[in-house]
């Protein structure tokens, strides 16, 4: 028997709309009205929590852990541990892996391998497709069984819309949403960043915006044809914000997520090549930053995600256009967005920002996770929303270091991350 | 940073102080075919005069005739010339002033000068070129640099070692200067801030190529003498071309107008905002035109999706005989080379009296030796 108690800490729990001062009590790794466990004299850890916030463990729905077949890149060990340091108790991890998780045997293993090394709760994701290829479906029902909680080929995007509505008719049988990175080959070709003014100058191949929202547009034809939930990852551009406003408006299941580097960045940021900022989707002109954040403000985009993608310092450390794109966020994206969306440019309070990365990925996947509610696990975040801090990327608990965010002083921060009731990261 | 004068010395400092300087101009006086470029920075009542060959003969030196060179004084302090986005318009000038008094030393009997001589210069060249590359290679050679070529097949980059190994590789061994031109925009950007050696650019990717668009400026400097206020039509595919970007930069810092000319698949309406205009008739354009460059229609690398085939871009934008005459008298007519005779110009305008084309190829070569000059002057 084991029990802990938050003292005076400010609970925000939008799945309960709770948002008070009170005390929050944990026993043996779930929440409990009161800390005593009757007829057992137990010992009841304290924890201080005064002037931080005590919210639901954040999910993450958009993370790369690398494992099996990268663990040069990041491993499941050390990516949970980025995690936890992030003020996050559950991440959802993308299937492009080697082997890709396109196998109840690759699920199976995602699972061991996580259940022994890593110490937050890691949900796998299944392939759309055979080997992310985009030709034929991978064993979805089977991927269900293996305990997937979405399917999709990020990274990757299946441009056979035939094939991507039979997925989405699949998906709806075996009740996965589906999880998609808008991305159309032919108007993008080789492209390796945002399509304008400094692609021009840079000379660099141009990734149009126009590239992203033709496959939004496609989801939402096939989200209401399937009457079935299609989420589009990383939304990056003005046009494909409005799309999916409408699109919501109208009655449509579609979602989109954002993440914190296509907010606090736009391509001028390209300008030296540094390839700490080379992204799929790219960073995005300052007009379509302004549309993220108000598509951020009134509910259209709905979830916050870091798009986590550990790259080696040798692998970034290339030609522009020959390094893989993707950048590290785990660490950095509670920090971010709470800078950005809370105290800079004020677009949501404090409240939205926890729902965001507690309720409404829960409600997405179908998760148990993201509440306080009595007799759920006991997965905490505290966090004080007003320390000033700067990113170190040295301090990382990441395996990898391609953040373009190093010295950034920002305001707000997890302190400390409680996975069933137990500390597994503190500040 | 530590200001350094053209001659590499630190400012405040004379040469004095610098035994080993002293040594190499000893070393370079002796040098037949001598120039003290250098000198020239001195009061005006100590520079160089006229003198004969003659009168060295009876000294018993053997001495090139040096002509006075008005020479500009200016701080040059850029180990690198990556591109003409960085450079200001007076440092741009700078280059142009250091190329005139190179260009001269091509048309002496010895056409060598040993102002980087001991250095070592690799042109590093992982995407194909015969013209740059010779180009760089002579401009080191009449500056008595050790030149090694590398290109991609001969390099380790075949067997996959990284471009940052491969280069890292070539400054263990002393390299000075490396000449690299790259199929991916940024790469000189890239070697430049990790090296300590001297990186030219000679093209990346769709970017820049500062030596050919310097080369560019030069021509029309010496045909037009003046570069301000001419108005410079640059026909072809101005979106995949580094010969444009740098052309771009060059031209509006040195106050000519510029307008591109082309399809609008290769010349998008987002070059408007680099302060340029843009068009796609170009019978508008070239009654108006000082100087019509006329870039390659790199057809080899285009998706069809660009444009519907040569001919039809030959129709439409081709310096055909008949649209030549459209032309001021006094046009200059400019190409980078190598020429599709037949597609974006024909052959008799290509020859004809208005073709300054030949003129860039030897203006290249100053110009590449003043680069050269200027940036190995840094890097040690």
């Amino acid at each position: 028997m084991s029990a802990t108690i938050i003292r005076s800490g400010r609970v925000i729990d939008p799945a309960n709309n709770r948002d008070e001062m009170v005390d929050l009590a944990v026993v043996d790794g779930r929440i409990a009205e009161r800390p005593e466990v009757r007829g057992q004299k137990s010992q009841v850890e304290e924890i201080d929590a005064s002037g931080l916030i005590v919210a639901p463990g954040l999910i993450d729905v958009h993370v790369h852990l690398r494992e099996p077949g990268f663990g040069h890149k990041e491993t499941m060990e050390s990516g949970a541990r980025a995690a936890a340091a992030g003020g996050f108790t559950t991440i959802v991890c993308m299937p492009n892996t080697s082997p890709v998780a396109d196998s109840p045997a690759t699920i199976a293993w995602i699972k061991d391998r996580a259940a022994e090394v890593a110490c937050v709760n890691v949900l796998p994701t299944g392939a759309i497709s055979k080997n992310i290829a985009g030709e034929e479906l991978a064993p979805i029902g089977s991927l269900a069984q293996a305990g997937v909680v979405a399917i999709t080929d990020d990274g990757r995007c299946i441009q056979n819309h035939e094939l991507m509505r039979r997925a989405v008719e699949y998906a709806r049988m075996v009740g996965l949403p589906v999880l998609d990175h808008c991305q159309d080959y032919n108007l993008v070709g080789n492209g390796v960043m945002h399509e304008g003014y400094w692609s021009t100058l840079l000379g660099l191949p141009g990734w149009p915006a126009a590239g992203e929202e033709v496959i939004v547009m496609r989801n939402i034809l096939l989200a209401d044809l399937c009457d079935h939930h299609i989420h589009c990852q990383h939304v990056t551009s003005a046009r494909s914000v409005r799309l999916i406003r409408d699109a919501r408006a109208r009655g449509t299941k579609i979602s989109g997520e954002v993440c914190p580097h296509h907010i606090a960045l736009t391509d001028e940021a390209l300008e030296n090549f540094d390839t700490n900022y080379k992204m799929n989707p790219p960073l995005r002109s300052q007009r379509d930053v302004d549309a993220l954040l108000e598509g951020i403000a009134d509910g259209t985009l709905s979830i916050l995600a870091s798009d986590h993608a550990p790259h080696a310092e040798f692998e970034k450390e290339v030609e522009f256009d020959a390094a893989p794109f993707g950048i590290i966020g785990l660490e950095t994206e509670l920090g971010l967005f709470l800078d950005l969306l809370v105290h800079k440019h004020r677009k949501i309070d404090i409240v939205r920002l926890i729902e965001m990365y507690t309720l409404e990925p829960a409600k997405l996947l179908g998760l148990e996770a993201g509440t306080l509610s009595v007799g759920a696990p006991a997965d905490v975040t505290l966090i004080d929303p007003n320390l000033e801090w700067t990113v170190k990327i040295d301090k990382f608990e990441s395996a990898s270091r391609n953040s373009p965010f190093d010295g950034r002083e920002l305001k707000g921060r997890a302190v400390r991350t409680m996975v069933g009731g137990k500390t597994v990261w503190k500040l | 940073m530590t200001s350094l004068t053209r001659c590499g010395y630190r400012k405040n400092e004379s040469a004095r102080e610098h035994s080993g300087e002293r040594a190499r101009l000893a070393c370079w006086r002796s040098w037949p075919g001598f120039v003290d470029f250098r000198k020239q920075n001195a009061p005006a009542s100590k520079k160089l005069h006229d003198h004969s060959a003659q009168k060295f003969a009876k000294a018993g030196r053997f001495r090139q005739q040096a002509r006075p060179v008005r020479y500009p004084t200016m701080n040059w302090n850029r180990k690198d010339l990556l591109g003409l986005r960085e450079l200001s318009a007076d440092e741009i000038n700078f280059i142009l002033e250091t190329a005139d008094a190179f260009k001269q030393v091509g048309t002496r009997e010895i056409k060598k000068v040993p102002a980087l001589r001991g250095k070592t210069l690799v042109n590093f060249f992982v995407e194909p070129s015969t013209r740059t590359r010779t180009s760089f290679e002579l401009a080191a050679f009449r500056l008595s640099a050790d030149v090694i070529n590398l290109s991609a097949s001969t390099s380790s980059l075949a067997k996959g070692e990284t471009l940052k190994d491969t280069a890292r590789n070539l400054e263990a061994l002393h390299a000075d200067i490396l000449v690299l031109r790259h199929s991916s925009a940024g790469a000189p950007q890239f070697l430049g801030q990790r090296l300590k050696a001297s990186v030219i650019n000679a093209g990346d990717g769709a970017h820049e190529h500062p030596t050919q668009a310097l080369l560019d400026l030069y021509t029309i400097r010496e045909k037009r003498g003046k570069i301000a206020g001419l108005h410079v039509a640059i026909v072809g595919d101005i979106l995949f071309s580094r010969v444009a970007r740098s052309n771009i930069f060059g031209l509006v810092k040195l106050g000519a107008r510029v307008t591109l000319v082309g399809p609008i698949t290769l010349v998008p309406r987002e070059f408007e905002k680099l302060g340029v205009a843009v068009s796609h008739k170009i019978d508008n354009v070239l009654p108006e035109a000082d100087v019509v460059n006329l870039l390659r229609i790199q057809h080899e690398r285009q998706r069809k999706e660009y444009f519907p085939g040569l001919s039809e871009y030959t129709a439409l934008f081709g310096l055909t005989k008949e649209r030549a005459k459209l032309l001021k008298p006094d046009c200059l007519i400019m190409h980078p080379g190598p020429i599709n005779r037949g597609v974006e110009i024909d052959s008799e305008v290509a020859d004809g009296a208005q073709s300054v084309i030949l003129d860039q190829v030897t203006n290249g070569l100053a110009v590449r030796m003043a680069v050269l000059y200027l940036c190995g002057g840094i890097s040690t």
